[in-house]
Order: structure tokens, then C-alpha cells, then sequence
């Protein structure tokens, strides 16, 4: 009796997840909870662990493939059982919707995820693929190639090949003019070929959906970016996104273009910080088991803050402000491929300790791609720390729907002049705020910053716990 | 320097290295007091007497087989298949012996076995073939072919002080028709390493032996039709030189795999697989073959015209392929 290992909904707002990787093969025996295969969704790159041990016997979904949630991806069977025949050829089938749920399972999953479920689905299917194939231009694979990377409809190119194949000559032509006119006439967006439609992705959705409901002011104009154009012999690589580059450049992009981004710059002294890290951390590491590192202590006083400033933990819908009566801090833990923000939840109730403890826990998972998809989602602020590689200060992009994100300098021992005039050596930081002006006017935030400073550099021992 | 002979290159080479060492030393049939079927060994048994240049039984499993106990006891043995369609009797002592040997006992066999190989000289079925896609499935030899006098003196060198058995494949149609000023002192053509003999823009053509000037004659006569070859002369056939022909291929983006041995199971089959494998998407046309067809060498002249691919057959598929 074969197990259905399906897509896994991964949040409740996730609607599909990408196939990244098979950890296992076909044929491969698993463990029951051995990782199967790896996913992205919207929110989380995950190790997707199998629901049983046996022999993975099918895999329904390829990788890069894009599947919607409770799709069946794979089947594992008892060990000892062996690949299920090829499915046997389909009769043209008028209603699909009506089928049998056997021969569902066994349709290649492509279909499931692009046939949208509607009972009038014969006369959408052919109305859907005739005119794309009657328009398709025969092409080579390095046309192709081309087309891709200069976003070029090859059928808009005149071929002049064997049978109007459009050949390399052909498409460098027309990228090469296509450059030149661009300078000179607003951009224009390329229809998309019609069969794309119906795999229109939630989180483009997502991400144009806050935009939709802005006012027009808000939102620029689309510009088409500038490419070079790339000749086979030319010494470089090119390299596809990953699908977590693909959603952090996505996200980065959107954010400029909805927040009117402002920073503002605070030094802090630590010093007081430092002495009590080095006063306690033995103990601390001893009574809880975790390091005592500074990030805590910032933690700790942004909560504070927070506290006293609530439209910095807000976010925007149309004409609404919405303020959260949670802190959810988001902390942004750099990967080696990548960056994620995994989310402490109701960051106001934790002590010390307890910031401690969930940071440590997140960032951890974060670096073995365990985190669950509620994790990284229902941040309410954000704290970044480009100081870890010394940065002096950073100007940190908004991490959508929030309206601020705090970026930590690298903390470092500084010449100061103190009140009394004396030159002291003493240990500071510079901390940035950037803020979204719709919604935090410059003083605000800057009231903001300055209780978060007046927190860190009178901080109380007995706080520590 | 002085002009000699793709031949005479051979053979220079043969007696530079066995000056150079005394554990090289010859065997074959009738190479040393008759000099060779081609003369290739002339005057060597002379120079260098009956000890290191040995006239063999007619017996090529029994000349491999020798030369390959000689090579394990350290000497460096020269084998010469009169012609290389009989390397077929040797066949066991190549593959199953001189090939595994390094990986079944850790002993090297540095034997270099070679021979006259090609058609064009009406030899017919049994003096005219190309054997390379019969070595070419056994890892643990090595395969050489040059295409000209300099390469020919140079990969025997190179052939002979390798530490494992290389077949030497010289083309007997370039024996006598190919002159080059060569330098006179030592130089090797390391194994491995292709050629780009002509630089073009819009199809590669990648090739080896005779077959390279078949290219260059197409190349030469296409030009004036606005068809730019370019031409790769792989001199070594295994290992190959798999980043000379990616590069060639992803340059020009439509490639030509030209080969005197009939086509099924070809060399060009090897070649076609790489291309698609790592540089698919820099392809601007199919992956083209010119090649014999798939019969025995025809022993009749007007046949062996007809089944040899020549340039009129190249430009022919350069120009379908160009149109592509």
C-alpha cells in the first residue's frame, strides 16, 4: 500500500511550493522523518522529512517545479515493492473535472497545476494553447538562451533560417536594436505568452496586492532594467536564481518602491553593556546554557521602545494604519546562501533569558533550514546587524508590511569626549533607523532611537536574570 | 629545420628516442632488414642493429603481448602493426592486458603500438580502415592520430615517454603527400591538446588525421561563399581536448563532425554526446556529422571515392548547416 507524500502547506497563506531539490531517488529506500526532498514557498526554504519509511517509488513533481499545497508529489511504498508501470496512455478526455480520482492521481502533476478547476474547462484549454502554437517560431537552444536572458517573444522576430527559424544572427539583431530604442521610448511591457497566465504565482500576488490599493502617487512607473547583451565567448557566468534570491530581490524592489525610506543615524555607547556581558556571561552560560551575546540587550531595549512608540510597530493598508498589539521582532540572520528573518513572536513577554534562548534557537535552525514557515512570517519590526562584519552603519531596506528596521554598527572601542570634558576610551556603536515617512515623520522615529539608546546605556543588572 | 616528410617525421622521431634511450627498441613485421612495408624503419636496423630493431613472426597478438612483458621489465617497446586493421588480433592484449594493468596491478604498461590507418590509397576492406571507435569504450589506453609532419614527430615522442599504451594512428594517404619544415631538435605534442588550425566564425569543424586537410580545403573554398569554418584538429583522440572543442563550439555555435571511419558507433558519436551534454544551450543548429557510411571500405576505385567523405561532401553539409 503506497503513501502519498503531498506538498506540504506551509503557512496559511501559501498556496503552492517549488520543488528545489530530490534528496532522494527514485528506487531510494527512506526513513520514516530522513529529509525527501527540499521546497520554497513564499515564506520558507524547508527540508520536507518523508511521512514513512519504505522505497520512494514515484516522484510526480520534477525539480523546479511549481505545485499547488496537498499535491501528490511522490508515493512510497514497502520495501521489497518495486516502480509503478508507466500510466497507461490517456484517451482525450472531454471533461478532465469528472474523472475517475485514479486516473488523477496518476496525471503528470504539470497539468494539475495549470489547469485551472473550472467546469468549462474544454473550450479554455484549446482557447489557451491553439494561438500560442499557431505563433510559435522555430528556434535553436542558444535562441532560446538569448530570448531569455534580453526577455525578447521570439515570435515577434522575423526569421530568416531554414522555414523562418530565427537564427543567432536573427535575435542578436533585434536585441541589439531593441537597445537602441529603448533609450528613446518609454518602456514597454512584453506580453506575456498566454499559457503563463494561468501560472501566475501567489507572491507576485502578495506583493502587488498592498501596492493595488495605494493610491497611484505611491507607485513609480515600471522601468524595464537595462541588460547588456551577452555573446556565446564572452568571459562570463550566468547563473539563475535561486528561488530564496529570487524572493529576496523580489521583495527588496517592491519595498523601495512602496516605502518612502528615510534613515537617520544614532552612536550609542555600550560600554555599560560590555562591562556587564563580561560581569555575567559565565554565570548566564551556566544558570540558562546560552551565551550571553549583545544582541539580547538590543532586543531587549527595542521592545521597550517599542512599547512607547507604537506606530514603529505598524504597518500600512491603503488609508489605514494598522498598529500591532504584538512585537514580533524579526532578526535578520545572514546564511551562506543567502538571508532569512526568522520572527521572535510577542517579544514583550521574554526577559532576557527568553530573547536569548529563541534567538539562539531561530538562528540555528535558520543555518540547517529547519525553521517551520511560521517562524518567518507576522514580523512586526526588524533588527539587523551589519556591524557583525564591521560595518560602521548600514541603510537597511524595510522589511514589507513593517515601517521600520534597525541596523546595528559594529560595536568598537572609540575615543569619546565625555560631559566633564575628559577623553575616555569607551565602547560604542552606531545604530540606524530606517523608517517609512507615510506613515513615521522623522521626529518620531528619532524619539524612538534616542529611548533605544537611553535603554541600552542604562541598563540594569538586575535585568539580566 | 629542414622539410621532410610526415614519414620522415615518423621515423626521426623513432631514432631521436632511441638514441635518447636505450630501452626503446622496435618490433614488427619485416621493419627492420626490409626497412618496413612503408619504409618507415629504413635504415634503422642498420643504425641501431638486429637487438632493438626485431623482425617479428607474422603475429600481431604475439608482437602486442611481447611488447607489452618487455614494457613491464622496463623497457619502453615501439610496436608496428604493418597495417592497423590487423590490430584486431591484438585486441586482448590491448584491452584486457596493456589497458587494465595500471588499475588491476598497479603496473603501468608504456607500450606505444602503431600503424598505418585510412583509406584513399585503394587498399580496400582489409588496408583502409580506422580503428579508433573500436579502442575507444576501453579506458586505460590512450589514442593519437596526427594530422601533420610537426604533430607526427612530436606525439610519438610524447606517445613513447608516456607511461601508459598509446595507439599511434598515422594516416598512410599523408605518408608521402605532406612536407613541413620541422625543427630538427627534441619536441614533444603533449597528449591531450587539440589544434585550431583555422579560426572562423560560423561553424566548427572538429576533426582529426587526413580529414583535417579536407577541412581546410572546404574552408578554403567556402570563404568565398560568405561561410566562415573554423577548424579543429584534435590530434589526440583519447583523452581528448574537451575545452578546445567546447570553446570552438560555444565561438561559432553550429559544429561539424567530420571523421574518415564509418559512422554507427563512431568517434563523432562521443563528440556529438559532450557537446549536447555541457554546451546545449549554445547551439544554434543540430550537431552534424560527415562521415564513411556504414559499409567495409569498397576495394573498388570509384567506390572508395564515393564512400570516402571529402570536401565537396563538408561544404555541402556547411552549407545546409549555415542556412539552418
Amino acid at each position: 500500500m503506497a503513501t502519498d507524500v503531498i506538498m506540504p502547506q506551509m503557512g496559511e497563506s501559501i498556496a503552492e511550493g517549488t520543488i528545489v531539490k530530490w534528496i532522494k531517488k527514485v528506487g531510494d529506500e527512506v526513513k520514516r522523518d530522513e529529509p525527501l526532498f527540499e521546497i520554497s514557498t513564499d515564506k520558507v526554504d524547508a527540508e520536507i522529512p518523508s511521512p514513512t519509511a519504505g522505497v520512494l517509488v514515484e516522484i510526480l513533481a520534477t525539480e523546479g517545479q511549481t505545485v499547488p499545497i496537498n499535491t501528490v508529489v511522490a508515493r512510497i511504498d514497502a520495501v521489497g515493492s518495486k516502480p509503478p508501470a508507466p500510466p497507461a496512455p490517456k484517451t482525450e478526455d472531454p471533461k478532465p473535472i469528472s474523472a475517475p480520482p485514479t486516473v488523477v492521481a496518476q496525471t503528470p502533476v504539470v497539468s494539475v497545476a495549470v489547469a485551472p478547476p473550472q467546469p468549462v474547462a474544454p473550450p479554455v484549454a484549446e482557447s489557451i494553447s491553439q494561438p500560442v502554437e499557431a505563433v510559435e517560431k522555430r528556434s535553436s537552444p542558444l535562441v532560446r538562451k538569448i530570448a531569455r536572458e534580453n526577455s525578447v517573444n521570439i515570435n515577434e522576430i522575423d526569421g530568416t533560417g531554414l522555414a523562418g527559424r530565427v537564427t543567432k544572427n536573427d535575435i542578436l539583431s533585434h536585441v541589439t536594436n531593441k537597445e537602441t530604442v529603448r533609450v528613446s521610448v518609454p518602456a514597454v511591457t512584453i506580453p506575456q505568452p498566454v499559457a503563463s497566465v494561468a501560472v501566475v504565482t501567489p507572491p507576485q500576488v502578495a506583493l502587488v496586492q498592498p501596492v493595488a490599493t495605494q493610491p497611484s502617487l505611491v507607485v513609480p512607473p515600471f522601468v524595464a532594467p537595462i541588460m547588456e547583451t551577452y555573446r556565446p565567448g564572452d568571459r562570463v557566468e550566468i547563473v539563475s536564481m535561486s528561488p530564496m534570491r529570487k524572493k529576496i530581490s523580489e521583495h527588496m524592489v517592491a519595498s523601495r518602491r512602496i516605502s518612502a525610506h528615510v534613515q537617520s543615524f544614532f552612536e550609542i555607547d555600550m560600554t555599560k553593556i560590555a562591562k556587564l556581558r563580561d560581569q555575567y556571561k559565565d554565570k548566564f552560560l551556566e544558570r540558562h546554557g546560552v551565551k550571553l551575546t549583545f544582541t539580547p540587550f538590543i532586543m531587549k531595549a527595542v521592545v521597550d521602545a517599542l512599547g512607547a512608540w507604537p506606530i514603529m510597530n505598524a504597518s500600512v493598508e491603503g488609508d489605514n494604519i494598522i498598529y500591532k498589539k504584538d512585537i514580533n521582532l524579526g532578526i535578520a540572520v545572514a546564511l551562506d546562501w543567502g538571508l532569512i528573518v526568522p520572527v521572535v513572536k510577542n517579544a514583550e513577554e521574554r526577559n532576557l533569558v527568553g530573547l536569548t534562548r529563541a534567538m539562539n534557537d531561530l538562528a540555528a535552525r535558520a543555518r540547517k533550514k529547519q525553521l517551520k514557515p511560521d517562524e518567518v512570517q507576522g514580523g512586526t519590526f526588524t533588527i539587523t546587524n551589519p556591524g557583525v562584519f564591521g560595518s560602521l552603519f548600514g541603510t537597511p531596506i524595510i522589511n514589507q508590511p513593517q515601517v521600520a528596521i534597525m541596523g546595528v554598527g559594529t560595536i568598537e572601542k572609540r575615543l569619546s569626549v565625555m560631559e566633564d570634558d575628559s577623553v575616555a576610551i569607551r565602547t560604542k556603536s552606531y545604530f540606524s533607523i530606517s523608517f517609512d515617512h507615510r506613515v513615521v515623520d522623522g521626529a518620531v522615529a528619532d524619539q524612538f532611537m534616542s529611548q533605544v539608546k537611553r535603554i541600552l546605556e542604562n541598563f540594569e543588572a538586575s535585568e539580566i536574570g | 629545420m629542414a622539410v621532410v616528410t610526415y614519414l620522415e617525421a615518423i621515423r626521426q622521431a623513432l631514432s631521436e628516442e632511441m638514441q635518447r634511450d636505450e630501452n626503446v627498441f622496435l618490433l614488427g613485421e619485416d621493419i627492420g632488414v626490409y626497412g618496413g612495408a612503408f619504409k618507415v624503419t629504413e635504415g634503422l636496423y642498420e643504425k641501431f642493429g638486429s637487438q632493438r630493431v626485431i623482425d617479428t613472426p607474422i603475429s600481431e597478438s604475439a608482437i602486442v603481448g611481447a611488447a607489452c612483458g618487455a614494457a613491464m621489465m622496463g623497457m619502453r617497446p615501439v610496436a608496428e602493426i604493418q597495417f592497423i586493421d590487423f590490430i584486431s588480433c591484438a585486441f586482448d592484449q590491448l584491452t584486457n592486458y596493456a589497458a587494465k594493468s595500471r588499475y588491476r596491478q598497479g603496473i603501468g604498461i608504456p607500450i606505444v603500438v602503431r600503424g598505418p590507418c585510412g583509406g584513399g590509397g585503394r587498399g580496400g576492406p582489409f588496408h583502409s580502415q580506422n580503428v579508433e571507435s573500436f579502442f575507444l569504450n576501453t579506458p586505460g589506453l590512450k589514442m593519437v592520430e596526427p594530422a601533420t609532419a610537426y604533430d607526427a614527430k612530436g606525439l610519438l615522442k610524447a606517445a613513447i615517454r608516456d607511461e601508459d599504451p598509446v595507439l599511434y594512428f598515422e594516416h598512410k594517404f599523408l605518408y608521402r603527400r605532406i612536407k613541413e619544415d620541422i625543427p630538427d631538435d627534441d619536441y614533444i605534442v603533449p597528449i591531450g591538446k587539440a589544434k585550431v588550425r583555422r579560426e572562423g566564425r560560423d561553424i566548427s569543424v572538429i576533426t582529426y588525421g587526413a580529414m583535417v586537410h579536407v577541412a581546410l580545403e572546404a574552408a578554403e573554398k567556402l570563404q568565398h561563399e560568405g561561410i566562415d569554418l573554423e577548424v579543429v584538429d584534435l590530434r589526440s583522440l583519447l583523452p581528448y581536448d574537451k575545452e578546445a572543442i567546447l570553446n570552438s563550439v560555444v565561438k561559432t555555435s553550429k559544429v561539424i563532425l567530420l571523421h574518415e571511419a564509418t559512422r554507427i558507433g563512431g568517434y563523432a558519436g562521443e563528440l556529438a554526446a559532450v557537446i549536447a551534454e555541457e554546451v546545449f544551450d549554445c547551439l544554434d543548429g543540430p550537431i552534424v556529422r560527415v562521415t564513411a557510411p556504414d559499409t567495409p571500405v569498397p576495394y573498388s576505385p570509384p567506390l572508395e571515392d564515393f564512400f570516402l567523405p571529402n570536401a565537396e561532401k563538408l561544404m555541402k553539409a556547411a552549407r545546409q548547416l549555415a542556412a539552418y
